[in-house]
């Protein structure tokens, strides 16, 4: 490990000491990457040019590396989440029971389209492959609470409350 | 830890719930807890300490019946409440002891008559977060089992005996696929759980690893034994948190009563197991794909072979099976596996979960014998289509699978009927449509799936989902001609036979099976730019007039 000197934290927010407790807590494998990138989510809410570099260094990783993996999975954002956001389902079954409807009204509703976040940075729109409550399609999840059964105007109502708090 | 110390715990569960009159289980999953099962289990807990009667409130996992939530069952009365609100919670209390609460019954026998619950024998009876739980309705007595009276080759022999095939969908014999990473050479070997569900619409390996984790990993630990391997992995989707928590409070509970770790039950055999999370990739639940993403790396996939059980994790050999198929082994441990081969028809032995969903009455997870016919399970078990419309379709498989039409309906459920009628097992997905969904329409949602879920590696799963989602979507605007429709028809065979990995060449399963069955609504989007479901909009109209 001394032949590797560490490098310091990107800045004094507390919540790197947990990233690189996490990457401790793995021994500073290489094949922790994509476990480190999910504190690093976890705790800032997306990976940013800094945590990436930064995770790569320690790890040893090629920043390409690092980079292709952030890139790869859906379940990593590049982009800082809004306040609130919006998960509509597009799964099978969701899908089958009009969640194409529900995207559509709220992209129409919020003014931009899925994987986008409103300006104000107020509500962020995510469409989600699955979720995994089939049976009460179609889903909707309001900062991570599973709303079944959702219609349009129910989405509206919901998205309202946010604008106005 | 022995059988002795296992019939200790048992027994002291036992007579812990021996104090209680009445068990009252309140189902907590997604389904349930969605809506509000967590207050509704306090608001029972109140009521039942204000009214001084002995009642165990237990919150346990799904039940099956996720359309009729939140749901409570009374033990021993059998009874089994239906969306029951915590306003009900005093009437449910006071009936206890005398007749059930009649606006709440569900009489749901029809449904629940026809399944027969082997991986789900433990959902809707046991806490999930409790290892005594799981022990006192005969946990862990198989790995005891297999550790104190059985070899490695036994193991493998009775597994191949129980004839179980691979729940992940390719219907691989287990037994088999034990059997080659046992005989790979070298010390160190893996076993991998492969619980990246990532079938849309599909949640039995959710509900299993929320409602009974220690199964799985019981299953794990009997595997790891069987193929000499010392560490495991649970591969979980990241979009499962409940899952992965309830995983680690497992882990954690075994390792604690001496289940995983260091010379179990005073054996040399050492077993301990690691969660992976997975990062929302589909073509990570590809095994090659899979074991890249565990490595820290992007989730591609390589040729095969060679196969993991030869050279996998790290180069080392490696056993990848499916979260179902690692529930199955347990109970095949306990009873044998004649018992396990007594169920099920031909080459497809024992129960498979699916996931019941779409346009269907009682919608949730049913567990049933290999061998039952669609028709049983949509219109006995989920109680046909609602509203009054008419059942067109059953998609399986998932987007690798196919849409199955009315006229196969009393096709046997086997992994080879399945196949034969273009679609595949899969690992559980069942989704009923009916007249309002267009089939073009579903070909396009599951071409669009594969084509943002395909890793980018082979051109022929890339470019050529590509190219059948622009074909697919002329079709569904009503701008396709016949030649597009060959084409189509063209691609479908390049992809399959030329794509690297299961997800390239199972794309065209959804396309090939609607264009095999529904041929005529294609047609009709064509020649009379009309979508008969009334689904696509059409653009243009007057170009259509004129």
């Amino acid at each position: 490990m001394a032949l590797y000197p560490m490098p310091s934290l990107p800045s004094d927010d507390k919540r790197w000491k947990i990233v690189s407790g996490a990457m401790r807590k793995n021994g500073y494998a290489r094949h922790a990457l994509i476990e480190t990138l999910h504190t690093v989510q976890s705790s800032f809410g997306y990976l940013d040019d800094d945590s990436i570099r930064f995770v790569a260094r320690s790890l040893r990783v090629p920043l390409s590396q690092a980079y292709g993996v952030a890139t790869f999975y859906h379940y990593f954002s590049l982009k800082p989440p809004g306040k609130h956001t919006v998960t509509i389902c597009a799964g099978t079954a969701c899908y089958i029971k009009g969640s194409d409807m529900l995207l559509e009204t709220a992209e129409k509703h919020l003014g931009i389209r899925a994987g986008e976040t409103t300006k104000d940075m107020l509500i962020g729109l995510v469409k989600a492959r699955c979720v995994g409550a089939c049976s009460r399609a179609p889903v909707v999840m309001a900062d991570g609470d599973v709303a079944g059964e959702m219609t349009g105007a129910l989405l509206i109502e919901q998205l309202e409350r946010w604008a106005v708090e | 830890m022995n059988i002795e110390e296992l019939e200790q715990i048992a027994e002291s569960v036992r007579q812990e719930n021996a104090k209680y009159d009445h068990e009252i289980n309140v189902c907590m999953d997604l389904a349930c807890f969605s809506q509000g099962a967590s207050q509704l289990k306090d608001e029972i807990a109140k009521v039942v300490a204000v009214s001084g009667k002995k009642v165990l409130v237990r919150r346990t996992s799904c039940m099956g019946p996720c359309s009729a939530g939140p749901l409570v069952a009374v033990d021993p009365e059998d009874t089994l409440y239906r969306h029951v609100k915590p306003s009900d919670a005093e009437a449910i209390v006071n009936s206890l002891g005398g007749e059930p609460v009649p606006s709440l019954q569900c009489d749901l026998r029809e449904h629940f008559d026809q399944q027969m619950r082997v991986v789900l024998e433990n959902a809707g009876h046991i806490d999930p977060e409790k290892i005594d739980d799981y022990i006192a309705r005969e946990g862990y007595q198989a790995l005891v089992k297999a550790l104190t009276e059985m070899t490695p080759s036994d193991v493998t022999l009775l597994l191949t005996e129980s004839e179980l095939r691979g729940r992940g969908g390719g219907g691989y014999p287990t037994g088999l696929k034990w059997g080659t990473v046992a005989k790979a050479g070298g010390d160190l070997k893996y076993v991998i759980c492969n619980g990246d569900e990532g079938d849309p619409g599909a949640f039995m390996d959710r509900s299993v690893m929320e409602g009974d984790p220690h199964r799985v990993i019981e299953g794990m630990a009997i595997a790891a034994y069987a193929v000499g391997a010392s560490k495991g992995f649970i591969y979980v989707r990241a979009e499962y948190p409940l899952a992965v928590a309830r995983l680690t409070t497992g882990l954690r509970e075994a390792r604690r009563r001496g289940l995983l770790g260091n010379n179990i039950c005073n054996t040399p055999f050492c077993f301990d197991v690691e969660i992976r999370l997975g990062a929302g990739a589909f073509v990570c639940g590809e095994e090659t794909a899979l074991i890249a993403s565990i490595e820290g790396r992007r989730g591609n996939p390589k040729p095969r072979p060679p196969y993991p059980a030869v050279s996998g994790l790290w180069g080392k050999p490696t056993l990848i099976n499916n979260v179902e198929t690692f529930a199955n082994i347990a109970p095949i441990l306990r009873k044998g596996g004649e018992w396990f081969s007594s169920m099920g028809v031909g080459r497809s032995k024992g129960t498979k979960v699916f996931a019941l969903t779409g346009k269907i009455v009682n919608s949730g997870l049913v567990e049933v014998p290999m061998g039952i016919t669609l028709r049983q399970i949509i219109e006995d078990i989920g109680g046909g289509v609602p509203n009054g419309h008419t059942f067109k379709a059953v998609q399986t498989g998932g987007p690798s699978g196919g849409c199955i039409p009315n006229e196969h309906l009393d096709l046997q459920v086997t992994y080879e009927s399945l196949v034969q009628v273009g679609s595949i097992m899969g690992s559980g997905g069942m989704i009923v449509m009916d007249d309002t969904s267009c089939m073009v329409n579903v070909a396009r949602f599951f071409i669009e799936f594969c084509m943002t879920e395909s890793c980018g590696k082979c051109i022929p799963c890339r470019a050529g989902t590509a190219q059948m989602h622009t074909l697919l979507t002329r079709i569904c605007d009503g701008a396709g001609s016949m030649s597009d429709l060959e084409l189509l028809e063209d691609l479908c065979v390049t992809v399959k036979e030329t794509s690297l990995c299961g997800l390239g060449q199972t794309a065209p399963n959804p396309v090939l099976s609607t264009l095999r069955y529904f041929r005529n609504e294609y047609i009709e989007h064509i020649a009379n730019k009309r979508c008969p479901a009334g689904v696509c909009t059409i653009q243009a109209p007057e170009e259509v007039l004129a």
